[in-house]
């Protein structure tokens, strides 16, 4: 499986949650039929999404710590761009990423 | 607002500027600053020019303060700019181009020139000395379209660029007038050593020789030897020294012997406004080449400067160590070692190593190294400590740190390590690779370590020994201790944020963060760190930020490698029941756990839990979370005692069990651990706990700041108690101490060797209104701390799969073939 293209701009529109079941500044778990998704509310109401497996040991990228855009991994704290799904320095790699919204209070995913 | 004063400096190098970064920092409102660089560029690292010539770094990683950080700290630079005179009558500097700058302070740190032989011929083209990046340049470039370099110098500085020459594919000869190479740092035997060494990595010499012209038509073609003999070369190095560069000083009348004369202030003799500093000044006699005692001497001035009172510089004590890939040389003080001196040596001429100590009254003098210089800082720290030796003398040349008792620390622990010793654990980084960024990119903080390598970035158990390996690396006075920001997040070290807010009053991390204007929304270093200050100073106000916990603490289980859960349940005291161990199993087998294992704290975890499964666990075993995953109690380990040992002196057991349950729950800035030994066997191994309590006849012995992990360390006795009460008093009073005192992942070890066990003795069991107040804060604390995390989760749960708060435990499910590209 390879992850390095970047935010999707083909694929349909999924409802997945209500904006409210995900924690401000935390992250949920999507499980599509082959994988899992990590999706994340920002400070400022952004919802973001990229595949839940860091580039460097597969650490649940959900369960880590936001700040800002950038989401902290749980496992041994490689800083991923959650708008670019650039590793940032001084590590390296990416993470897929896919286009997220929020629509009457629905969160929902191009996949 | 009174008017600031001038401060006008001439020089741009790396001891001006480390004088500029000690002034700004003791009081960056004091100075209008301007400074005066002859060279076109900001201050680098003057060091690392060998390692760029060897094309082990580049011009750009050695920059120390780019124009930007000149800007941002409102000083005025003239970069290729040159004072032609210094007015000390009217308070001013002329410059090249005539422009004036008066000033109120001057500096003077012009630093040195390098010394070109006059022999004849010496001004050929070709020619040149190696001392600044316009010379390094010359030199990548001639090597580019030449083939055959001489250096003449056999010194540090000739051989490190013999050696860069050497590995631009040049074939280089190195003249020396002495027969034993670095003759200044070492005996005839390392010299001889060294020889040999770099004569297998190719490079050639001609000792004893002396250079009397310089051939060639416009450029150097060759050079004649006293002898007669002759060399061919198409590129020479002079590196035979550096003379201070006082001329200008000594115009201006201010009084100039082999440099600028100063005083122990580092202020001119002749005139107080005027400072010198670096390698033009010369204190005491001399004039230092080394960076060190140039650093020092930058440290007094802006001690001096700024008002702050009288700190003398008494001079230095300086080691050398070579920087040359692959070959290991130290020396320090005097090890040369005349007639009658007591020497010890060692000799492995196989192996490649050579070691040679001086020794006065039992105290080391002098000290020089080949081949193995791995505890070349250790006995340079005992130099200057005057550290008495002689039980160690016959051993001490094979290893410093393979002696004395296990329990001391310090650099030794190291020195000792393999080069492929892994250092951080989490990041997996390795002794050499730490070594090799601090050598290569000139790092001389923690931080920038951490920056480069990851090491000590993630759980910061290993930073004590990345501390130790920069010291060991750089020598002990290159460490800088003072100001240790918490992360990139702030400017704040943990002392200053903790003050904050406390006297702000902040509960809240966001708040936090916003009033001492965080850089960005902080990261996996502060924000916990401030969660946990404000729980610690607010117990009854501040609101706990889950989403300011790390992993382990905001699922409250850890986090294993495959990205499952372990679940540890509470097991008081290591005490069990029948009960308990067949719920334990039926969750076991219904969660169809892989791995149920003992832990190290006397109680059991189930490895392997998905984290959608984990409420449920809990629900089943209905059970108190042992707090496996947090920086809290983790657990009270004891022995039997005298309820069952026949060796039994007190009862551990209870007086365990009551511990665990009087501080269960409660966080600390780093995982804490207690035991309860019933005798002096000390089965429970209590003195290599944060606080551990040994059964004597009468009473018990109160064991802290022990550890048995990354480095042990034993616990230092606290005190001695008669009654179980007591015991409970004195932890719950020094427990509350670590609390208040404690930088955020500090654990008790080296949180008490920085405090001091004396000082933690006069609070915690001298002062007895001191542990009154103590224990009234730990008690008000340990009140607040009324539900099990775990039985918050599954109160949160609704079973009908409402929204909740801690939701995050389960996963969205959603049908979609997704086709990963």
């Amino acid at each position: 499986m390879s992850n390095h293209m970047n935010s999707e701009t083909s694929g349909k529109w999924h409802p997945v949650c209500q904006v409210e079941e995900i924690p401000p500044l935390g992250g949920r778990t999507v499980r599509t039929c082959q994988m899992e998704i990590a999706v994340f509310r920002l400070s400022d109401g952004r919802i973001r999404a990229v595949h839940n497996s860091c580039p460097h040991k597969q650490g649940p990228l959900a369960d880590g710590i936001v700040s800002g855009d950038t989401i902290i991994c749980p496992m041994h704290a490689w800083k991923i761009s959650l708008e670019s799904g650039e590793v940032l320095p001084p590590d390296s790699g990416c993470v897929k990423t896919y286009s997220a919204k929020v629509e009457d209070g629905q969160v929902l995913l191009r996949l | 607002m009174s008017e600031k004063k001038k401060l006008v400096m001439i020089g741009n190098g790396m001891a001006g500027m480390r004088a500029i970064e000690e002034i700004l920092e003791a009081n960056p409102d004091m100075f209008d600053i301007t400074i005066f660089g002859a060279e076109k560029y900001p201050n680098y690292n003057r060091i690392m020019l060998s390692p760029v010539l060897a094309g082990d770094t580049t011009i750009d990683d050695i920059i120390l303060n780019d124009e930007q950080w000149y800007a941002d700290n409102g000083i005025t630079l003239h970069l290729g700019t040159r004072i032609k005179e210094i007015q000390r009558g009217y308070k001013k500097v002329i410059a090249e181009d005539g422009t004036e700058t008066k000033y109120d302070n001057l500096i003077i740190a012009t630093g040195s020139n390098p010394f070109m032989i006059p022999i004849p011929g010496h001004d050929k083209e070709g020619v040149m000395a190696f001392r600044d990046i316009d010379d390094c340049d010359a030199m990548l470039d001639a090597a580019r379209k030449y083939k055959k370099a001489a250096v003449i110098g056999g010194g540090l500085l000739g051989l490190e660029a013999a050696k860069g020459l050497l590995h631009l594919g040049m074939d280089v000869t190195v003249i020396h007038d002495q027969a034993t190479l670095m003759n200044m740092q070492l005996d005839s035997v390392a010299g001889e050593m060294l020889r040999v060494d770099l004569e297998e990595q190719g490079m050639k010499f001609k000792v004893s020789t002396l250079t009397t012209e310089v051939t060639g038509e416009d450029r150097v073609t060759g050079l004649k030897f006293k002898d007669g003999s002759t060399l061919a070369c198409d590129l020479l190095i002079m590196a035979v020294g550096i003379r201070p560069n006082k001329q200008l000083a000594e115009e201006s009348g201010l009084f100039c012997n082999r440099g600028i004369v100063v005083n122990d202030y580092m202020q001119t003799v002749t005139d107080p406004s005027i400072y010198s500093v670096g390698e033009c000044a010369e204190h005491r006699g001399i004039a230092y080449g080394l960076v060190a005692p140039l650093f020092e001497q930058a440290k007094t001035l802006g001690h001096m400067i700024t008002g702050q009172g009288l700190k003398a510089y008494g001079g230095s004590v300086v080691s050398t160590k070579l920087k040359i890939s692959g070959v290991d040389v130290f020396s320090a003080g005097d090890f040369m070692g005349g007639p009658g001196a007591d020497v010890v040596e060692l000799m492995d001429r196989v192996g490649g190593v050579y070691k040679k100590m001086v020794l006065e009254d039992d105290r080391i003098k002098g000290v020089v190294m080949f081949g193995d210089t791995a505890d070349g800082p250790t006995f340079f720290q005992w130099m200057q400590d005057g550290k008495d030796v002689s039980e160690r003398r016959s051993a001490l040349l094979f290893s410093a740190s393979g002696l004395g008792d296990s329990g001391h620390s310090g650099i030794d622990q190291v020195s000792a390590m393999a080069d492929e010793t892994v250092v951080c654990g989490c990041n997996g980084v390795t002794k050499k690779q730490i070594v090799d960024v601090i050598v290569k990119e000139g790092l001389t903080s923690r931080k920038e370590i951490t920056r480069c390598t990851k090491a000590a970035g993630s759980c910061g158990g290993c930073a004590g020994l990345v501390d130790q390996l920069l010291a060991a690396t750089l020598g002990t006075a290159f460490v800088e201790s003072t100001h240790e920001p918490i992360c990139g997040c702030t400017d704040m070290d943990h002392e200053q944020l903790k003050v904050q807010i406390k006297n702000k009053h902040l509960t809240m991390v966001r708040e936090t963060m916003n009033v001492l204007e965080w850089k960005g929304e902080g990261c996996h270093i502060c924000r916990p760190a401030i969660n946990y200050y404000i729980g610690m100073y607010w117990p009854t106000e501040a609101e706990d930020d889950r989403y300011s916990r790390v992993v382990n603490e905001k699922m409250h289980a850890n986090i294993q490698k495959d990205g499952t859960y372990s679940v540890i349940p509470r097991v008081f005291g290591g005490n069990t029941d029948a009960d308990y161990l067949i719920r334990l199993g039926e969750v076991a087998k219904k969660y169809d756990i892989q791995t149920i294992k003992i832990t190290g704290g006397q109680r059991i975890g189930l490895y392997g839990v998905k984290k959608e499964d984990l409420v449920s666990v809990w629900r089943d075993l209905d059970m108190p979370s042992g707090f496996a995953y947090g920086k809290a109690l983790r657990t009270v380990k004891t022995c039997v005692g005298s309820e069952w040992c026949r060796f039994g002196t007190q009862d551990s057991t209870t007086l365990g069990i009551r511990l665990e349950k009087i501080f269960d729950r409660s966080w600390y800035p780093a995982k804490t651990k207690l035991a309860a030994s019933g005798c002096p066997r000390n089965c429970a191994e209590a003195t290599i706990k944060d606080l551990g309590v040994v059964g004597v006849e009468g009473g018990w012995e109160i064991y802290v700041g022990g550890n048995g992990g990354v480095k042990v360390r034993a616990g230092d006795l606290l005190c001695m108690v008669k009654t179980d009460d007591e015991v409970v008093e004195i932890t719950k009073a020094y427990l509350q101490h670590y609390r208040e005192t404690g930088k955020h992942n500090e654990r008790t070890a080296p949180w008490l060797e920085r405090i001091g066990l004396e000082k933690i003795k006069r609070v915690v069991v001298d002062d007895p209104e001191g542990r009154k107040a103590l224990i009234e804060r730990m008690d008000l604390y340990l009140s607040t701390l009324t539900t099990d995390p775990w039985m918050d989760r599954l109160k949160d749960e609704k079973p009908s799969g409402e929204m909740t708060q801690f939701n995050e435990y389960t996963p969205i499910d959603i049908p979609v073939e997704v086709v990963n590209a």
